[in-house]
């Protein structure tokens, strides 16, 4: 049986990239058009990188691949993110 | 604790098998999945092949069980460093599926139900390569490792022998499937180590 984690399996490998917590962060399925934070997404960690997709319709939203030198970052399946910052 | 003595127990069985560099041993058979796993009932499965000026080739589930099976015992690497030796699978060579498709591509672009490709060569396909499985150890392969069918191309990391296989597309220029597009290595021969692009 394949299971997922949710969003938050993403705070570490994306905290290296990105200088705030992305899982707060608003990502617009470029599938269904669906918003939510990165914490809600579907990952799934039991493969050569990382894949989240949307809750709503299982699109692929981000992926993530580590390796020895370097992290590659995949948003095709993003509309939008939109990150909260402080005022 | 599990991790440090698997590694352990592992360093200590590989001395006595050549396995590919990088790589541990191991007895059960990990499930890797990139999405939930498909369930595609063999009533609406089908499997087709589709040239580069898009003939198509089309075999229903019964059409599979027809034609002639062959039974490859072949070892298991995985890019995430495991590999399964003398795993026993049924199945149809390629070879067989491809024997009457006019072509001239030199890539292929693999696809599965639940949207997964992975690309290679056309010649990986040929020459008692590759096959289509159904069965895996006697029993029919379950959706977790594929099922109903998948492609095995063991000479190559597990990542190209795609599980849910649909279809493969015959190109004249070569397509990045869904890992090659996000580090992974355009061909993926475990002998070599070629995980990474640039390896």
């Amino acid at each position: 049986m394949t299971t997922h984690l949710d969003g938050n399996a993403l705070a570490g490998p994306l905290r290296e990239l990105f200088a705030v917590d992305i899982t707060t962060a608003t990502a617009q399925c470029s599938g269904c058009g669906r918003g939510g934070t990165v914490a809600t997404l579907h990952v799934y960690a039991s493969a050569p990188g990382l894949v989240a997709r949307c809750p709503g319709c299982e699109d692929v939203v981000l992926r993530v691949v580590r390796t020895p030198d370097s992290a590659w970052l995949d948003l095709r399946g993003t509309v939008s993110l939109r990150i909260p910052l402080a005022e | 604790m599990a991790i440090v003595s698997r590694g352990f127990r592992g360093r200590a069985r590989d001395e006595d098998v050549a396995l590919p560099p990088g790589q541990y041993l191991t007895e059960d058979f990990p499930v890797l999945s990139a999405g939930p796993t498909p369930r595609v009932p063999t009533d609406r499965w089908e499997f087709t092949v589709t040239t580069e000026v898009g003939v198509k080739h089309t075999w229903q589930w019964q059409d599979l069980l027809e034609l002639p099976h062959e039974k490859p015992k072949v070892d298991l690497h995985c890019v995430t460093k495991w590999s399964k030796l003398g795993t026993s699978w049924q199945g149809v060579s390629l070879d067989v599926l491809l024997e009457d498709v006019e072509t001239a591509a030199d890539y292929a672009l693999v696809h599965s139900y639940g949207g997964y490709t992975t690309n290679l060569p056309l010649e990986d396909l040929l020459d008692g390569q590759a096959w289509i499985v159904h069965r895996y150890d006697g029993e029919d392969l379950t959706p977790e490792h594929g099922g109903p069918a998948r492609l095995l191309v063991p000479h190559l990391y597990l990542w190209k022998s795609a599980k849910w296989v649909r279809g493969i597309k015959l190109l004249l220029e070569d397509e990045p499937g869904f890992w090659e597009t996000i580090g992974y290595h355009e061909y993926g021969d475990p002998w070599r180590e070629q995980r990474y692009q640039g390896d």
